[in-house]
């Protein structure tokens, strides 16, 4: 065998014995893996947190519990009533933080769907028909792509007015030509395979070797691509909201607006930045660590 | 199209597992399952920046007649670039043929199209040559092997079961709820091969069906694809680069050479007595695990490299590298596929002084000892100074 | 004879290899277990086994070209006096390009697809030899020449996907024989290879090899090429070496079930058409586990009881070893 093979045995535990499809073997691989338990681990209790805000938080995010107490000189930082603070209209960072998690995770979730709906019908349709079909449809990708992100934002926001909606729709819409181009190049890459040759040749019809076998077989990176576009989504949302392309209501609890509005407070009281800031940046992380080795875990190179 | 009622009433289904007798297919020569007339497939050489245009021509298939009688084998052998991978592909249409006539138990096959090409798929199906890469790795064996059937709208009842389709091959029932990814490479040749027959095919088409193996396997799928032919009456094309394998399983060989046929005849005579320059050189570069017939054996080099397929020599396609080659001729026309013998076809100019040893190669192209010192038998040939006499004609 | 005395008798002499890949928390897979050979100046031995045998690890082992990192390498490798196991990588570095060189199956992966061969060339003279320059690229074209390369001094420029297959592993020969190796090692050059092809590259290592008197090593499945080429061969199964012997003797008599079996399962071109196959029957990854006994045990049709109990001890007589508790006898005899 070649170096590159005998590279590959001492790499990688086969997972193969036990059999089964591949699928379970990649389930397995994820399993035994430490780094994909904690990226897991930390989008578990993103969601988690998301989902039971209500009573997790001990305020609700608009109540102004220290109302009494804060002054603009004056903003008490974590303590034991108030385990984060309290933000310059004395309301309860934590609370705030916590229910934060919950829109962070619907602008998150649904800018994905939307984004990934709208790339993979291009894809499929791209890497389905070829010919000219595909050819146009990459032509329009190659021009989504090469406006850039925030003034397609800054559009929309003009368009629709300022709203989540808008900040949803504006990270969709700079995914969709990822996950066309993906699915694309995956989709034409099977095609060219002989074991769409030896469908063909049974006469297997095209429709069902393109759904049956092409697409399944072009889906891995796709998974990876999703997991990976969500931690850019929380950060991209949070960026287009620290912008002021999101909700203009100050009451709603959404990170990147909280960053925003804590400009001015940034040295006597840095607290208001950090936990937004950490927040954002551990949700992207548990994303990107599970994304990564989940790349890893579905990669053919580790077949045999 | 309907489906293959002649085999399946004959046979009367599918034989049971572990039955006895072999009953093998009278060849008649008249019953010709296939036939190749002409056939070119060119592919475009294209270059553009936003719009594509045809610069040229790779000439894969240049014109090639082929006929398969029923029941036999016919094997198609050259090296890579000679156009036999695309000849076969381009049989059953998974390559589109630029020219030339495709008929199948006298069936048009190149101008059928939609549902009933589809349906003629039943009766003519391919092996691949790497089992791992001819497998969709997401798919269980149960459903590589139903898959046909369910292509088709065959009821369950009517078609192999999965259980006898796995016996044929030599694989046991529990292979059915793998993965490709589970088995070694000769297990994944046969699953492939399973997969070919489930329909009940009459021609089956295998393109390099051994040569990803180990040669210690070879042989088994080898003798499988022979008992196969037996029990099923299967009609086979093989196409390989291995000489020794095709001479082995096939009736009649054909050699191909940049995208056409330079010989034809049945096997051993092909192996024992060529005519064609290229198909001697062919016969002489194989390796014989033989000390005593390594040491002794001449052999032919050629000379240079493989022209490109986008550019073929006039002429002769293969004149620029043949130790043979005469002044006159070769250079600027080609030749057609001529009878030396009943059944025996080479298209050379200059076959029969070839053979007869009136022309003998170029000393510089071959190698190995010298059988004996035998008087001259050449006449010199006008143009070249170098001519000297190297006994009888090389072969094996 | 002291050890060290022996050593210098052979220019490579391999006592006792054994290379295991070890992997977390599972056991050892071993490659290479127990192989011993020699190979002398200006001989040719030849190295066959199938996928599985072994026999790529064992060059590599020998080249130190083994990754560092979950791979055990043991026993003695002597070359020239040293035992390559042993030494510095400094020192091995030395050595590899020099004195031994490497040539490997497939040729579009061995060369840098975006340097040109020229520079490739030279790299290995530069290395060993310190020639730069116009020195380094006259004995670049020269090598070049000598591999029957048509052209050379153009060549020189050209990226390897601009020359064909058998021309781009006449430049890996032509690179690895640069500095006039005392040992070259071939592992499957010709496989990837049409036959023709293969036909004049074997041809020209046996030219290369003879004139220039080093040794060469030739790893192949292929026993054809074998029968042609060496003088020596060692048969090597699940990383053993279970049968050496002369090249004529041991295709004359094959002493082995594995080689007696591989030879009767080769389709040969001599073979008249209606010559049946007897193939070996299981697959090469049935092997026994290492401590049970004869890795061929469970495809041998000669198997005896201890086969499966205790692996066989090697045995050396009239210039052959063999590794079997019960061999096949005599030499028309092959199993059915």
């Amino acid at each position: 065998m070649s170096l590159a093979q005998v590279e590959a045995t001492t790499e990688a535990a086969k997972v193969g014995e036990e059999g089964g499809s591949l699928r379970r073997d990649a389930w397995r691989r994820l399993r035994r893996d430490p780094v994909a338990l904690v990226g897991f681990g930390i989008i578990a209790l993103f969601v988690l947190v998301a989902i039971f805000a209500p009573w997790i938080a001990p305020y609700d995010p608009a109540d102004r519990p220290g109302a009494g107490i804060v002054t603009p000189t004056n903003i008490p930082g974590p303590s034991a009533e108030f385990w984060f603070g309290l933000d310059e209209l004395g309301r309860d960072e934590f609370s705030r933080v916590v229910f934060g998690a919950r829109t962070s995770l619907l602008v998150g979730v649904v800018a994905l769907l939307l984004g990934m709906a709208g790339g993979l019908l291009l894809g499929i349709l791209a890497g389905a028909f070829g010919g000219k079909v595909d050819t146009v449809i990459m032509r329009v990708v190659d021009v989504m792509l090469s406006i850039p992100g925030l003034l397609m934002a800054i559009a929309i926001a003009a368009l629709l007015g300022r709203s989540l909606l808008s900040v949803m729709i504006a990270i969709a819409v700079i995914n969709i030509p990822i996950f066309a181009r993906l699915l694309r190049g995956q989709m034409l890459a099977q095609r060219g395979s002989d074991y769409v040759l030896a469908a063909t040749s049974l006469g297997v019809r095209r429709r069902s070797i393109v759904l049956g076998h092409v697409l399944p077989n072009s889906m891995s990176p796709v998974i990876v691509q999703a997991t990976l576009t969500l931690a850019t989504a929380i950060i991209e949302a949070a960026g287009l909201s620290f912008l002021g392309l999101g909700s203009p209501d100050p009451r709603v609890p959404e990170w990147g607006l909280m960053l925003a509005n804590t400009q001015r407070y940034l040295a006597s009281a840095p607290h208001l930045a950090f936990f937004p800031g950490v927040a954002i940046v551990i949700a992207a992380l548990g994303f990107t660590l599970l994304g990564e080795r989940l790349r890893e875990a579905l990669d053919p190179k580790y077949r045999r | 199209m309907s489906a293959t009622e002649g085999t399946a009433a004959e046979r009367h289904g599918v034989p049971e597992p572990g039955e006895p007798q072999r009953h093998r297919r009278a060849v008649s020569a008249e019953d010709t399952l296939l036939t190749v007339r002409g056939l070119k497939v060119y592919f475009p050489i294209k270059s553009g920046v936003f719009v594509d245009r045809v610069v040229g021509w790779v000439k894969a298939v240049d014109g090639v007649d082929l006929d398969v009688p029923r029941g036999s084998t016919v094997g198609l052998v050259g090296e890579s670039g000679c156009g036999k991978t695309t000849l076969g592909r381009s049989i059953l249409r998974l390559v589109e043929p630029t020219e030339g006539t495709v008929t199948f138990d006298g069936i048009d096959v190149s101008s059928l199209a939609g549902e009933d090409l589809r349906r003629i798929r039943r009766r003519m199906q391919m092996i691949f040559q790497d089992p791992m890469a001819s497998l969709d790795p997401r798919q269980s064996v149960e459903s590589v092997l139903t898959e046909p059937r369910r292509a088709h709208g065959i009821e369950r009842g009517e078609a192999t079961t999965v259980a006898q389709l796995l016996d044929l091959v030599g694989l046991p029932a529990s292979a059915a709820s793998r993965y490709p990814h589970e088995f070694s490479g000769g297990q994944r040749q046969r699953i492939g091969i399973a997969r070919a027959i489930a329909l009940e095919p009459e021609m089956i088409i295998a393109d390099e069906p051994v040569s990803a193996l180990d040669v210690s396997i070879q042989a088994q799928v080898v003798n499988l694809l022979e008992e196969l032919q037996d029990r099923l009456g299967l009609t086979y094309l093989v196409i390989a680069h291995d000489l020794a394998v095709v001479r082995h399983i096939a009736d009649v060989v054909a050699v191909m050479y940049l995208g056409g046929i330079v010989e034809q005849a049945a096997s051993d005579v092909l192996y024992s007595a060529p005519y064609h320059p290229y198909t001697k050189a062919l016969m002489s570069a194989v390796p014989i695990p033989d000390p005593v017939i390594e040491d002794t054996r001449e052999r032919i080099l050629l000379s240079g490299d493989l022209p490109s397929p986008a550019n073929p020599p006039p002429g002769c396609r293969f004149h620029t590298r043949c130790p043979y080659r005469q002044p006159t001729r070769c250079d600027d026309e080609r030749p057609a596929l001529r009878a030396m013998a009943p059944g025996h076809t080479v298209a050379c100019h200059w076959a029969e002084q070839i053979h007869s040893g009136e022309i003998t190669p170029r000393p510089s192209a071959v190698v190995g000892a010298v059988i004996d010192a035998a008087p001259p038998t050449t006449v010199p040939i006008a143009g070249d100074p170098t001519i000297t006499t190297l006994g009888p004609p090389p072969g094996i | 004879m002291s050890v060290t005395e022996a050593a210098a008798d052979h220019l490579l002499d391999v006592r006792g290899l054994s290379v295991a890949f070890t992997r977390k928390g599972r056991r050892d897979v071993r490659a290479v277990d127990g192989v011993s050979f020699t190979v002398d100046a200006g001989q040719t031995m030849g190295l066959v086994g199938e996928s599985g045998s072994g026999k790529s690890v064992t060059s590599l082992a020998v080249m130190g070209l083994l990754p560092k990192r979950g791979v055990r390498v043991g026993g003695e490798v002597h070359f020239d006096g040293d035992d390559l196991l042993t030494l510095p990588p400094e020192r091995m570095r030395d050595i590899r390009g020099r004195d031994i060189a490497m040539v490997f199956q497939d040729p579009m992966s061995s060369l840098n697809p975006v340097v040109p061969i020229g520079i490739q060339v030279t790299e290995v003279l530069h290395r060993h030899q310190d020639l730069r320059g116009d020195a380094a690229r006259t004995a670049a074209t020269e090598s070049l020449a000598r591999v029957g390369i048509p052209d050379p001094t153009r060549r020189l420029k050209e990226y390897p996907h601009q020359l064909s297959g058998g021309m781009r592993q006449r430049a890996l020969i032509a690179m690895a024989l640069a500095c006039r190796p005392r040992l070259l090692i071939a592992d499957e050059p010709t496989t990837a290879l049409d036959v023709t092809i293969q036909a004049q590259i074997l041809e020209l290592l046996k030219e290369l090899v003879r004139d220039s008197g080093a040794a060469l090593v030739m790893i192949t499945h292929d026993l054809g090429v074998i029968a042609g080429l060496c003088d020596t061969v060692h048969v090597m199964y699940g990383g053993r070496v279970v049968e050496s012997a002369g090249r004529r003797e041991l295709f004359a008599e094959p002493h082995h079930p594995y080689t007696g079996g591989l030879l009767a399962s080769v389709p040969r071109l001599d073979a008249p058409r209606g010559a049946p196959l007897h193939p070996i029957p299981g697959s090469p990854t049935d092997l026994l586990p290492w401590s049970e006994g004869c890795a061929f045990a469970p495809r041998c049709p000669n198997r005896v009881e201890p086969c499966t109990e205790n692996p066989p001890a090697l045995e050396s007589a009239g210039g052959r070893e063999l590794r079997c508790y019960n061999p096949l006898v005599a030499a028309e005899e092959v199993p059915a």
